[in-house]
């Protein structure tokens, strides 16, 4: 059978089972995208941020710079050691604190802390930093990410959750100006 | 023997392949063709099978989640019989594949094979390189370590510098707002599926290409590719100077491929397996990550760019990279092929290969990195120490203290971040000596808040000492008229 236009019957059911499989491709691919997207989207609602605990003050003696763990606000069974993050934290004068990420504001590798010279060092390019955090020497354009904190009944608390990078958004909520050291 | 044959008629008589394979294989290429130029892509071939094969291996012991990968690793290479070898083939493997893709992709544009017709077949080799080096990245973070975990921070690091979509790149690349079991199983899919599903695909239509437009004939300096007769001359070639691949070229393939795989299993005997270093535990900070071979020359380039320079240098840099390499056949896909007429080719080879080499080799020594421990563990070399006075001596012990000797080197130990410094009094005075210290700067740090007077006396009487015998410190001529006037007499540089 030929309908106007010069289509056979068979054709025109060719076109409507490509149509078809166009349109059940396009439904499926919806909750497909959204499943890879579920990283992206996850992080829009800010779920990832919360208050960690550090520990007990008396851990971080004033005037001094001391290492810090705690355990990532979202954990998965399969995390495994990897859920355990460092970070340094800074007793100013007693009152004051300032908790460093242990990533690099270049490339995020672990920097160190030396107290006899006050510097942060980088082992992967070389940045170094102030014992406030503020950039010294080497590749990183800006100082250390820092962490919002506060404290309660005796105990420090930073506002963690997701590892800051010189891009994301994390990193622009912690506090980027460079203080004058104290 | 007539089972066998018989057998095979049995089965051609319903596949029917018996003779486009026999057409295939006895396919005629020009006779200069057959040549040990030619063997690096069929023995990459072959090593991606070995790769394929070692990797399914590994996969029945290997667990892909953050927890326990390290722990599987270290089954493999302690409790499984025989386990440390597969890895070690799987690694070497790996490398061996990345350097004969590389020789391969030279050995094709010096000898202008990327020319009309074969374009395309270029191009896909270009996806193909990508393709092995995406491998040998996700491989790499497979085998999770604690330069894994960090790697991964690098590269999130990296992607998080793409203006507007940031902070989404890194969220997809981890599967997660930190490194954790969601990345690793991410890369772990990547490594075993996506990749190796684009590889086997480049690889086919790769092979298809060659075999449909025929294998690119030795490059005579004078002969001319133009798009008007090249098909025709190349028939013309192989029907006059033509031999069947199979047998009369092959055994030159299979010669090297049986070479390469025993280098490669002599090579994992001899070296055995890659890591894994310490574990992926993130409050392990006493570390100090390292890409693999074949991406130690970014680490160098990381560390060399000026920071203004650095994200636009990331971001564009691998953009113009692939361009180029893609344009090439369609900006010169006619004229010479002989690399004896083309001087800007093997010009830019030389400079990429000098270039590579020259980053990977200062990868591997790092002189960017301070040396973590050497204020602690390297001393200072006793000649300079010698018939000092207690004063310089102080300041010798404030250079260690202080880890001046983490970026500076005496007597070539310690780092290599900052000058040395075994000559620094010809080179500065002492009042430059005391601003560098106290002011920092040209990429120092500022000691003044973290030095007292005392200390900062002690370490540039100690400075001032390093000259060699018969050279005299720098001085400030003028010192001694604006300091003690009157008397003419030079001031001594020695407090």
């Amino acid at each position: 059978m030929t309908l106007p236009g010069g289509f056979t019957r068979r054709d025109v059911l060719m076109k409507i089972g490509i149509l078809l499989n166009g349109i059940v491709a396009a439904i499926l691919a919806v909750p497909i995208v959204r499943y890879l997207l579920s990283p992206v989207a996850r992080g829009r609602k800010g779920g990832y941020e919360s208050w960690v605990p550090l520990g007990n003050l008396e851990q971080f003696p004033s005037g001094q710079t001391r290492l810090a763990t705690y355990r990532n606000p979202i954990v998965n069974p399969t995390d495994g050691d990897t859920a355990d993050i460092a970070c340094w934290v800074r007793n100013v004068d007693g009152q004051n604190f300032q908790v460093f990420a242990i990533n690099c504001a270049h490339l995020g590798c672990p920097v160190r802390w030396f107290p006899q010279s006050s510097l942060f060092m980088c082992p992967c390019h070389g940045g170094a930093y102030y014992q406030d955090g503020s950039r010294a020497s080497g590749p990183p354009e800006r100082g250390l990410f820092e962490y919002h904190y506060r404290i309660e009944s005796g105990r420090l608390f930073i506002n963690a959750g997701e590892m800051p990078t010189p891009g994301s958004p994390t990193a622009s909520n912690i506090v980027t100006e460079i203080r004058p050291c104290v | 023997m007539r089972l066998i044959e018989s057998i095979g008629e049995w089965l051609d008589a319903r596949l029917q392949v018996g003779t486009s394979i026999r057409e295939t294989m006895e396919h005629r290429i020009p006779r200069e063709t057959s040549s040990w130029f030619y063997v690096f892509g069929s023995a990459a071939f072959v090593v991606f099978i070995l790769q394929i094969v070692t990797g399914i291996m590994l996969a029945l012991i290997y667990v892909p989640s953050a927890g326990e990968a390290w722990s599987s690793l270290q089954t493999l290479n302690h409790n499984v019989a025989l386990g440390w070898y597969i890895r070690a083939l799987h690694g070497w493997g790996s490398n061996f594949m990345v350097a004969i893709v590389l020789i391969h992709m030279v050995q094709v544009f010096l000898f202008g094979a990327y020319k009309y017709p074969r374009e395309l077949t270029w191009v896909i080799g270009v996806f193909l390189l990508l393709v092995t080096l995406g491998m040998a990245f996700t491989g790499q973070v497979l085998r999770f370590d604690q330069d894994a975990y960090w790697g991964l921070g690098i590269g999130a690091s990296i992607a998080s510098r793409v203006p507007g979509i940031g902070p989404w790149a890194v969220n997809l690349m981890l599967g997660g707002p930190i490194i954790a079991g969601a990345t690793l199983s991410r890369f772990f899919a990547l490594h075993v599926f996506v990749i190796p599903g684009l590889l086997i695909a480049f690889v086919s239509v790769h092979l298809l290409m060659v075999l449909k437009l025929g294998i690119n004939e030795w490059p005579v300096p004078g002969r001319i590719v133009r798009k008007a007769t090249y098909i025709k001359e190349y028939h013309a070639l192989t029907k006059t100077d033509g031999i069947p691949f199979v047998p009369d070229a092959i055994w030159k393939d299979m010669f090297f491929a049986a070479f390469i795989l025993l280098s490669i299993g002599l090579c994992a005997a001899y070296f055995g397996p890659f890591g894994p270093s310490g574990p992926p535990d993130p409050t392990i900070i006493q570390t100090s990550p390292r890409p693999d071979l074949f991406f130690l020359w970014l680490y160098a380039v990381l560390s060399f760019l000026p920071p203004s320079m650095e994200t636009p240098a990331l971001l564009i840099g691998p953009v113009v990279g692939i361009l180029a390499l893609v344009l090439l056949p369609f900006l010169f896909g006619e004229g010479e092929k002989s690399w004896r007429r083309r001087p800007v080719a093997v010009l830019t080879i030389l400079l990429v290969v000098v270039a590579l080499a020259t980053f990977t080799h200062l990868a591997q020594h790092t002189p960017w990195s301070p040396i973590m421990d050497a204020w602690s563990g390297d001393p200072i070399p006793p000649e300079f120490l010698h018939s000092r006075s207690a004063l310089e001596r102080q300041g010798a012990l404030v250079f260690q203290a202080k880890q001046c000797h983490n970026c500076h080197s005496l007597g070539d130990q310690g780092g290599k971040r900052g000058p040395a410094l075994d000559a620094v009094a010809v080179r500065l005075t002492q009042d430059q000596l005391i601003r560098q210290v106290i002011q920092g700067g040209g990429n120092m740090p500022a000691y003044g808040k973290n030095l007292s007077p005392a200390e900062t006396t002690a370490i540039v009487a100690f400075l001032e000492t390093l000259h060699p015998p018969g050279q005299q410190p720098a001085r400030n001529a003028s010192r001694a008229l604006a300091i003690e006037p009157g008397t003419g007499a030079p001031s001594s540089s020695h407090q």
